[in-house]
């Protein structure tokens, strides 16, 4: 590979507050497979979560952010200019989900609201740009989100996995933060490894093709270029965060970039939860940030179909042991479980035609 | 309710914000612009912590138009630790598990939506505070 340059703002940038959303209902993959392949074949995951019949990205974006905003205390609404929702489920076709969460954390009216777009890494990209726009000083705070109720064919191998949940940072000065930026490094191409068209209900992808060119390739290049520009390797990480379609792909991944089991085990919540889509990696990072301590360094990168992974190195400072508890916890979130089967879940995402 | 009068109430719905009365510091929701204790004119805003309990309920299974994809729902008078009452579905539990008294605490859910085309209406609903390991 050529040389790269990381990514780093002209001020240092760092993460102020955070928080996680995880709704109630879950759909084990059993339920899955009794439905769709009389109950035989391996399932990819534990179980789902679903949202309930009132919940979408916007309620999910929203608990995330308060989460985030009690985390970092007492911070002044009017300071918040961005707030940037990453998702593939926004509510609507043509009306910002941002605005909406804006309005109803006070940040509006004197702030950026934008929804960002590119599959799961939608929650990366906003927070990428969050940094930068902390980072130039163009804002004292900017809010990235991401969050998803993602869509599956009924029946096809996503079914199993497509989750809804949100994560949500406060991105701020690194001197208020309880974990900082150190660099980040993002890489993209045009590989079509997972789409919907619009209009459409259902994403389409290429199956195997969904593997080696587009998860692993973006992923590894993400996380080696970074590693290999700042110096560090896996043994300088407490602990990882690989996007997570499944189980097996962030566990392979880890392996061949010489992560350990016990490196990834903090932040792998799908077996749980499935995938969360926008907020996959960034709520493994909650859980991460629910049980890290001072002076430990993070890896986060993000996988988005389409595709690209941004790659994230943070350190964790001495403010996380006093906000940590002033939210819920990510596991909080887990623990609250009902389990749910198909026909109540195929009503709660509004599959049964009404008229 | 009209596109003009859904937008008129989003601060009440989104941040449960009511106003406080300066002359006799009275707390009111939802906002009404004038003290119910002392009729003096009450416009400051205050914002509610979201935290109260439930006062009584019932549960709702013949709904009225516009809530039908809901139902069964629970409805709860809740009673606010400010002080105000407030009536409002309950969410993330079920009818059986609800009980007179039960803490519960704010949530911002869709509360409707006009059809597949129309706005969708954003609201305060109260859930069962939730289980906490820590903190």
């Amino acid at each position: 590979m050529s040389e790269v340059e990381v990514l780093k703002p002209d001020r240092p940038v760092g993460i102020v507050g955070y928080g996680a959303y995880v709704p109630r209902y879950r759909l084990p993959a059993e339920e899955v497979a009794r439905v769709w392949s009389g109950g035989h074949g391996r399932t990819p995951i534990t179980e789902k979560s679903v949202p309930g019949l009132d919940e979408d990205t916007v309620t999910i974006a929203l608990e995330a952010a308060r989460n985030a905003l009690a985390r970092a205390g007492d911070v002044d609404r009017a300071q918040i200019r961005a707030v940037w929702v990453g998702s593939e489920s926004h509510p609507y076709a043509v009306k910002p989900t941002s605005t909406i969460v804006a309005e109803a954390i006070g940040a509006t009216p004197a702030t950026q609201a934008g929804d960002w777009e590119f599959a799961c890494k939608a929650g990366t990209e906003a927070f990428q740009a969050a940094v930068g726009f902390v980072g130039s000083g163009m804002a004292r705070y900017a809010f990235a989100i991401g969050a998803d109720t993602a869509q599956a064919r009924p029946g096809d191998a996503l079914d199993y996995t497509a989750a809804a949940g949100g994560a949500a940072y406060l991105l701020g000065p690194a001197d208020e933060s309880l974990a900082v930026i150190e660099a980040s490094y993002s890489y993209v191409t045009d590989t079509p490894d997972f789409w919907r068209r619009a209009h459409q209900h259902y994403p389409s992808h290429g199956g195997r093709f969904t593997g080696q060119p587009a998860y692993f390739h973006h992923i590894t290049n993400a996380a080696r270029g970074l590693m290999e520009a700042m110096g560090t390797r896996p043994e300088d990480y407490t602990y990882a965060v690989f996007h997570q379609p499944n189980l097996k792909f962030p566990r392979t991944v880890a392996r061949r970039l010489g992560f350990t089991p016990e490196q990834i085990a903090p932040g792998l919540l799908v077996d749980r939860i499935g995938n969360t889509y926008a907020a996959s990696s960034l709520i493994g990072l909650t859980a991460v940030l629910d049980q890290a301590r001072p002076g430990d360094r993070i890896l986060l990168v993000s996988f988005g179909s389409g595709a690209g992974s941004d790659a994230i190195s943070l350190r964790v400072t001495d403010a996380i042991d006093e906000r940590r508890d002033r939210a819920p916890r990510t596991e909080d979130y887990i623990a609250r479980r009902k389990p749910i089967d198909y026909a109540t879940y195929a009503r709660q995402r509004r599959l049964y035609v009404m008229k | 309710m009209t596109l003009a009068g859904t937008w008129r109430l989003r601060h009440q719905r989104y941040q449960l914000q009511g106003e406080v009365c300066e002359k006799c510091g009275s707390l009111i929701f939802p906002p009404r612009d004038v003290c119910p204790e002392c009729e003096a004119p009450a416009k400051t805003p205050y914002t509610f912590s979201g935290r109260g309990e439930v006062y009584s309920y019932t549960t709702v299974y013949h709904p009225p138009a516009g809530f039908e994809e809901d139902a069964p729902y629970t409805v709860a008078l809740v009673r606010l630790e400010e002080g105000p009452m407030v009536t409002a579905q309950l969410t993330d539990v079920d009818a059986e598990q609800v009980e007179i008294g039960m803490p519960v605490e704010m949530v911002t859910r869709r509360i409707s939506a006009e059809g597949e085309e129309g706005i969708i209406t954003y609201g305060y609903k109260f859930r069962p505070v939730l289980r906490r390991t820590r903190g």
